[in-house]
């Protein structure tokens, strides 16, 4: 046991890989739906994502404490249905905390059952993991979720509607740009993140190159 | 009981609230398997026919579940019968026409995490829809699928001898393209009325 | 030859084994999410259906000015308006508004239509004393942010409702005004709704499904009118 925790990264590393390493919105592109479809507001998108970490911190453990019972056969089947069971308690939680924000979400909720990242999670570490190794993989991963949704509906929410959390940021001068609020928005709005990224990624790589360029010499 | 009319739920689910480029559901495959014409087109095919399929099982879950008034079971029953579902269909058309199998048969298994089958059947409840209605419903989102992942695959066929510059390459492109084509289907926006 | 047999029959065997552990991992986890499923439904049950309640009543309110107390009305298959426990959920309700003193201030009745992009569902307020739509509340919709959900916030649009003339005829068979939609600024009479331009398609809608509504429901209504009077003094 301690061999292998030797070899594995540590709990904190664990974590921070989903914010930043292996976001899973920036770099993994997983789960597009919500992402794309309830980043409008700021709120939504911090709504929608607490309530997909939650889901994926739940069935983390739960499928990270059941792997050594449940045979390789009816691995996704047990998976699917751990999921769908923590997403219809997250759907009538959002239900009883506020239902102008179950409104406002939608089926997207229910939805969270079809997010490849939580399925993906499930088989790629809690299945093979520890429950606290789980757990932080989850929250790690659902952390970057959020902080992925929180900066698609920032952006879109200010230049949408010209305000952030409901709060109006340019006065009543502002002419909001209405399509970033629309579908399109959504997809323009990912596609200026992923360039952001795929530019950052390019210009360190330059800087590393050239690096090594120079010791070679 | 919901009582539009029949052409208003295809014209609905098709076109003016299509399922990828409004709802944003089925992206994966969208952005997967849209790189070549043939395979886009059969990819919506494979969809279409699972979507129709479990939408109606999703018509008779319903009436089951509202029946016994247990409809915190929606969800669970729904997934889990799709993914059935799709394993089935997977089955029957092997036995019974191996030709269609061969052109499907990579899709099948995929299809089971598309959101866009699990979207139908939500929204069809959701809206309250008889089974006529809900089967309209499904044809048309499977055809509103299939539209854009044809004509995204036309773009991007197009595209494949550009030369972008090296940071747009890959999924950012994809997204730039899809807004585009997002943008269109915003002008059938009012066909409804 | 036997050989052949018994391996076969191991391998059935060993089929089998295999077989239960699966079973029981799967019913068992079937057991386990069915009873976190139910246990979460029935805690939330109270406080969904009191938020549902709640802001059903905060709808009502908007719509009649001065309502304090409501009650929930239905159609009975004799074309009769009876009273139902407001705790009901089910949709084909019409709602009386009371004032502090258990006058009746209006009702309000919900309309839905196609909108622009989806259905647009509303509610509306309906004053008897003045033979006016007094006020709209979107109950849901899906329409344009920023162009068609100004139905809600527009203050020139709003501005119609309050004194939209629905009178009827002397012999209270029909609206005698139905509700005409005019282009903006070119209201002149008290039965015509103004439109939002920029969200013509979302306004004409809602004047269109107001028009359905009340031409339907306001002879209906009005005949029974004293169901209504009583409503909050009969059990």
């Amino acid at each position: 046991m301690t061999n292998i925790d030797q070899k594995h990264p540590t709990g904190t590393d664990e974590f921070l890989k989903g914010i930043w390493k292996q976001n899973p919105v920036f770099v993994q592109v997983l789960g597009m739906c919500p992402v794309l479809a309830v980043t409008n507001t700021a709120v939504n998108a911090l709504a929608m994502g607490l309530a997909t970490a939650f889901v994926l911190v739940m069935s983390n453990l739960v499928v990270s404490s059941v792997r050594q019972i449940v045979p390789k056969q009816v691995r996704i089947v047990s998976f699917i249905m751990i999921i769908a069971t923590f997403v219809t308690v997250v759907d009538y939680l959002i239900q009883a905390i506020s239902l102008d924000l179950h409104k406002a979400l939608g089926a997207f909720i229910s939805l969270i059952v079809v997010n490849c990242l939580i399925l993906g999670r499930a088989e790629a570490f809690a299945s093979k993991n520890g429950l606290g190794r789980s757990f932080l993989d989850g929250l790690g991963m659902g952390t970057g979720f959020t902080l992925g949704l929180l900066c698609l509906g920032g952006v879109r929410e200010i230049l949408g509607s010209g305000s952030l959390f409901g709060v109006s940021l340019f006065g009543s001068s502002f002419q909001p740009w209405v399509v970033m609020v629309l579908p399109p928005g959504g997809f323009f709005t990912l596609a200026g993140w992923l360039l952001f990224f795929n530019w950052r990624a390019q210009a360190k790589a330059r800087s590393e190159t050239s690096n090594v360029k120079e010791t070679l010499a | 009981m919901n009582e539009d009319p029949l052409w208003q739920i295809f014209l609905n689910s098709c076109l003016v609230n299509n399922f990828v480029l409004a709802y944003f559901l089925g992206i994966c495959p969208f952005l997967g398997v849209s790189a070549k014409l043939g395979t886009a087109s059969r990819m919506g095919g494979a969809v279409t026919f699972v979507m129709v399929v479990s939408s109606m099982c999703a018509f008779g879950i319903n009436a089951l579940l509202t029946a016994m008034d247990a409809p915190y079971l929606k969800l669970i029953s729904f997934i889990a019968v799709i993914a059935s579902t799709v394993q089935l269909v997977e089955m029957f058309i092997k036995k019974m026409s191996p030709a269609l199998f061969r052109a499907l048969g990579i899709f099948l298994p995929l299809i089971t995490t598309n959101c866009a089958i699990l979207g139908v059947a939500l929204f069809q409840t959701n809206k309250g829809y008889g089974f006529l209605q809900s089967l309209v419903f499904a044809v048309g989102a499977g055809a509103g699928f299939t539209l854009a992942l044809i004509l995204m695959a036309g773009l991007r066929e197009k595209l494949e001898l550009a030369r972008p510059p090296e940071m747009v390459k890959g999924a950012a492109l994809a997204m730039i393209l899809a807004g585009l084509l997002s943008i269109c289907f915003m002008g059938f926006a009012g066909l409804g009325n | 030859m036997s050989d052949a047999t018994d391996t076969t029959q191991m391998a059935h065997a060993a089929d089998k084994a295999k077989i239960w552990p699966m079973y029981r991992a799967v019913v068992g986890l079937g057991f386990l999410c069915g009873f976190i499923i139910v246990g979460v439904y029935e805690g939330t049950k109270p406080i969904i259906q009191r938020n549902r309640i709640e802001m059903r009543e905060q709808a009502i309110k908007d719509v009649l000015p001065g309502a304090v107390t409501t009650q929930a009305f239905m159609l009975n298959e004799q074309e009769q308006f009876v009273t139902v426990p407001s705790a009901q959920e089910n949709g084909g309700l019409l709602f009386a508004g009371y004032d502090e003193s258990d006058q009746l201030v209006g009702l309000a009745i919900e309309a839905q239509g196609m909108g622009y992009q989806d259905v647009v569902r509303l509610l509306y307020g309906y004053s008897f004393e003045s033979e006016t739509i007094l006020g709209i509340r979107v109950l849901e919709s899906r329409e344009t942010p920023g162009l068609g959900d100004r139905i809600e916030s527009d203050p020139v649009f709003l501005k119609n409702f309050g004194t939209l003339d629905v009178r009827l005829t002397s012999d209270g068979s029909s609206v005698a005004n139905p509700i005409e939609f005019v282009k903006p600024g070119e209201k002149t009479d008290d039965w015509q709704i103004d439109g939002i331009s920029g969200a013509t398609i979302t306004s004409r809608a809602t004047a269109t499904l107001l028009r359905e509504s009340s031409t339907s429901w306001l002879p209906k209504v009005n005949a029974q009118k004293d169901a209504f009077l009583k409503g909050k003094r009969s059990p």
